[in-house]
């Protein structure tokens, strides 16, 4: 199913046989880092405070949760499968990292702890459940995403948690946030400017670079591309396929487990309402990746640009007063035109 | 211009970018006559045949059908004006959700003014009518993906037929048949050819076009080299137009191996088969050789690690060989170029270092991460080796030839010592130049290591091994010299000595 999203059509073979690249192959190369460039620009030029280090800060915060799921995601359509529970991975981490610090009263370390087991956990139940029972990758997240849109309601009986809120039995939840983990959300380092960057786009940065390495420069990330690519060739040369999906799937979960802490941290509540806007978010920021550098696959460097173009585009606009409604109806415009570059420029020029 | 001719080509010329690809092709083809095209991997025969069924447009040249010009701007308009093609890829032509009636009256379900709603009867009388004429004797009602191969190609080309076509082109229908269903192929095109039809064939079959060819035209470099019309045809006179050079058949001295590296003992590979025994020595190059489904396949892939075998021990360099993965057998030096590129061997998105090292990685990484220099260089050898045509180690796959990206698969193979090399049909859709680059790679590279070939032409066999192994009903069942070969035994154990249908 989703293999059809990262095939690209392969024609007969032409050497071009042209060692300096065409206007048309430096467009598709270059074509949407220069559109971003471009965006940059004309919002620096048509208001006021786009171009300050604040705003640049702001936009790479209000995009780094979905980032980092996108980030998460791009490990699951590089095997040549898809994530579809990423959003509900972070939505009840988030919950859980509530749970164990306001209901059992716990610290930060422990909160963070076990938000991550629970998406190292989620993604590996849904690798198996993909490579050993065999169900398509698309149902089977799609299954788990509901399944755990459910699962997070049911320790609270469907009540968002919050310090000091009243339990389904009539007392008061005693425990509070830590401030330790609200500085995930809230602290803000030093950069040249006093209090600028914020944790969350430092983690990030850290998570995108680490990412991106390990796709590009590892073996385990060539031999997932493989897999993805070849499944069979892969196998053949040796490598354990099952294996590389299945961890695809858990960073996938860890991901988007690190991205529900955050959340919590900035929220500062376990609110059950939060998060719906993540999986579409993350997903098309992926997509839109396949455009960058003329990819047309899915890769880390496209994924983060992606993300990093869709906050552009949405906090330029909204500084020049596009009413908020219109946010959704931008972001789609984008990947349908990311999409339509990837698969009929790339594709037809893929040699 | 020849009398006769129902289909001519003059000057045809056609270019992608700044690479001619075809330069000036006349040919004619006549009716009721087969007329065979020879040419080796990227001498243009592709696209030849894509700007006859109309998917591309040349830009030099005229076709002219029946004295008309004949210029189709989709595969529809000249299927319409009486020009078919049926294409390499079999599962191409049909449909595989669809029952045979269904399949073989297709086409006309896309006829203009055939009113809306889908009527079985009527398909299934239609399709009765188009199996009738074309003498096929197939289960209409049966599901297109339940027939063999041979039987889905019979449907596509009985569909083809049902178009009352002038000209046919098949462009290498044989290439996943076996003998038996090539027979019943050949069987069909005979009757077309007594209908009328002008057959263009596409193949690198010797058997295939000895068996067919009223002429052959050599095409080498987009252009015709060579034309042999005349009876007896002159079939090694049209290989070597097609190459440009005498290859000559190399007589092979057998080599004695040396010191056994493999053996076998009572392996059982299927429940199908008897328990065999097998030897394989340091140096000799051994060809298994056997109809197609006889287990070859299954063979290689046993010694690979893909199935495990039902019975029997293999040691390996004196000690017990009982693989569980491919991974293990890489381990142990044990490597195989499967059968079926495409499928098996290479990543289409990678490029040739990448496709290289594949197996390799772990050997190529530092800490996991992998040298990319180290994977070029060791890429940039085996491309001067093997004789890959490509711009640099960076191309990517899919830019490749079907002979080259062959050779990158061997290559990836040879580019690590290795103590058993299987490889599993390494010639097929390989034109001859790049076989016996293959082979002689092969020969000469064979002095450590032992070399297993898994060939179902037997031509290919006598050609590259010092030794062949015939298997039938998933068992060895004969092993001949290739110096002092006597062929009818050896055709004789092939056809498993009168159990099975002789080929």
């Amino acid at each position: 199913m989703s293999s059809d999203l990262v095939g690209k059509p392969v024609t007969e073979a032409q050497p071009s046989g042209a060692a300096r690249l065409s206007l048309r192959e430096l467009a598709i190369r270059y074509g949407f880092l220069l559109l971003l460039a471009g965006l940059i620009v004309f919002f620096s030029l048509a208001t006021r405070g786009f171009a300050s280090p604040q705003a640049a800060v702001f936009i790479l915060q209000s995009v780094s949760i979905t980032g980092i799921l996108a980030l998460g995601v791009t490990a699951t359509m590089v095997v040549g499968g898809f994530d579809l529970s990423i959003g509900s991975i972070a939505t009840s981490a988030m919950m859980a990292a509530a749970y164990v610090m306001v209901v059992m009263e716990q610290n930060a370390l422990v909160a963070v702890l076990v938000c991550l087991a629970i998406g190292a956990l989620v993604g590996l139940i849904n690798g198996l459940i993909i490579c050993y029972m065999r169900v398509p990758d698309l149902l089977a997240t799609l299954g788990m995403m509901f399944l755990l849109i459910g699962l997070q309601r049911i320790p609270t009986e469907g009540r968002s948690i919050a310090a000091g809120m009243t339990m389904p039995d009539g007392s008061t939840a005693a425990g509070t946030f830590s401030a330790n983990f609200l500085a995930l959300g809230r602290h803000r380092f030093d950069f040249f400017i006093p209090d600028l960057v914020p944790a969350s786009v430092v983690v990030l940065i850290v998570l995108a670079v680490l990412i991106w390495f390990f796709l590009e420069y590892t073996r385990f990330g060539r031999m997932m591309y493989a897999v993805g690519s070849n499944a069979r060739a892969a196998e053949f040369a040796g490598a354990p396929v099952k294996a590389y999906k299945i961890w695809a799937y858990v960073i996938s979960g860890i991901f988007s487990s690190i991205g529900g802490i955050l959340l919590a941290a900035r929220l500062g509540r376990g609110d059950i309402a939060s998060g719906n806007n993540l999986l579409l978010d993350a997903v098309a920021a992926a997509l839109i990746g396949f455009a960058v550098l003329g990819a047309a696959k899915p890769n880390a460097f496209g994924t983060a640009i992606g993300a990093l173009f869709v906050g552009v585009l949405l906090q330029g606009l909204t500084m020049m007063n596009v009413p908020y409604y219109t946010q959704d109806f931008v972001k789609g415009a984008v990947l349908v035109i990311a999409l339509v570059f990837t698969f009929s420029l790339l594709g037809r020029n893929a040699r | 211009m020849a009398e006769g001719a129902i289909f001519r080509i003059a000057g045809l010329g056609k270019s992608f970018g700044p690479n001619d690809v075809l330069r000036g092709v006349a040919m004619e083809l006549r009716a009721g006559e087969v007329t065979v095209l020879m040419g080796a991997n990227g001498a243009g025969k592709s696209t030849l045949v894509k700007i006859m069924s109309g998917i591309h447009q040349a830009d030099r040249g005229v076709m002219m059908l029946a004295d008309a010009p004949f210029l189709p701007a989709t595969p529809a308009e000249a299927m319409r004006a009486g020009v078919v093609t049926v294409h390499q890829n079999i599962n191409d032509g049909v449909v595989g959700a669809l029952d045979v009636a269904t399949n073989l009256v297709l086409d006309r379900l896309n006829d203009t003014g055939r009113g809306i709603f889908f009527n079985p009867r009527r398909v299934r009388r239609e399709a009765a009518d188009v199996a009738a004429r074309m003498g096929l004797r197939l289960d209409l009602s049966a599901d297109v993906t339940e027939l063999p191969l041979a039987d889905r190609q019979m449907v596509a080309i009985a569909r083809a037929m049902a178009h009352e076509p002038k000209v046919m082109i098949l462009d290498e229908p044989t290439s996943s048949l076996s003998a038996n269903e090539a027979a019943r192929l050949f069987d069909l095109i005979d009757r077309l050819r007594a209908r009328g039809v002008a057959i263009l064939y596409i193949s690198h079959r010797m058997s295939d076009i000895r068996r067919l060819a009223d002429r052959i035209f050599s095409l080498r470099d987009g252009q015709i080299v060579g034309r042999f019309e005349e009876k007896p045809l002159d079939y090694e006179g049209a290989v070597n137009a097609m190459l440009g050079r005498n290859l000559g058949r190399s007589g092979i001295a057998s080599r004695a191996a040396s010191r056994p590296i493999f053996s076998a003992e009572g392996l059982l590979i299927s429940p199908a088969g008897r328990p065999f025994s097998l030897t394989l020595g340091a140096g000799e190059v051994v060809a298994v050789t056997g109809l197609v489904g006889v287990g070859k396949t299954r063979l290689a892939e046993t010694l690979y690690g893909i199935h495990a075998p039902l019975g029997g021990t293999m040691q390996l360099d004196g000690s017990v060989y009982r693989p569980k993965a491919p991974a293990e057998a890489i381990a142990r030096g044990v490597f195989l170029v499967a059968k079926d590129r495409a499928q098996t061997g290479i990543v289409l998105d990678f490029n040739i270092y990448e496709n290289m090292s594949l197996p390799f990685l772990p050997r190529f990484s530092h800490f996991g991460v992998a040298r990319r220099r180290a994977e070029r260089a060791k890429a940039r050898e085996q491309i001067k080796d093997l004789k890959i045509v490509c711009r640099s180690e960076r191309d990517d796959l899919a830019t490749l030839s079907g002979g080259n990206q062959q050779k990158v698969t061997v290559a990836r193979w040879l580019s690590q010592p290795s103590r058993l090399l299987i490889l599993d049909e390494p010639f097929q859709g390989v034109d001859i130049a790049a076989r016996h680059d293959i082979a002689a790679k092969l020969r000469e590279s064979a002095a450590d290591r032992a070399t297993l070939l898994f060939l179902t032409e037997l031509d290919e066999a006598l050609e590259t091994a010092d030794r062949i192994l015939v298997m039938s009903e998933h068992t060895i069942v004969g092993e001949h010299r290739s110096a002092e070969v006597d062929m009818e035994r050896l055709l004789a154990d092939v056809a498993g000595r009168g159990i099975g249908d002789a080929a």
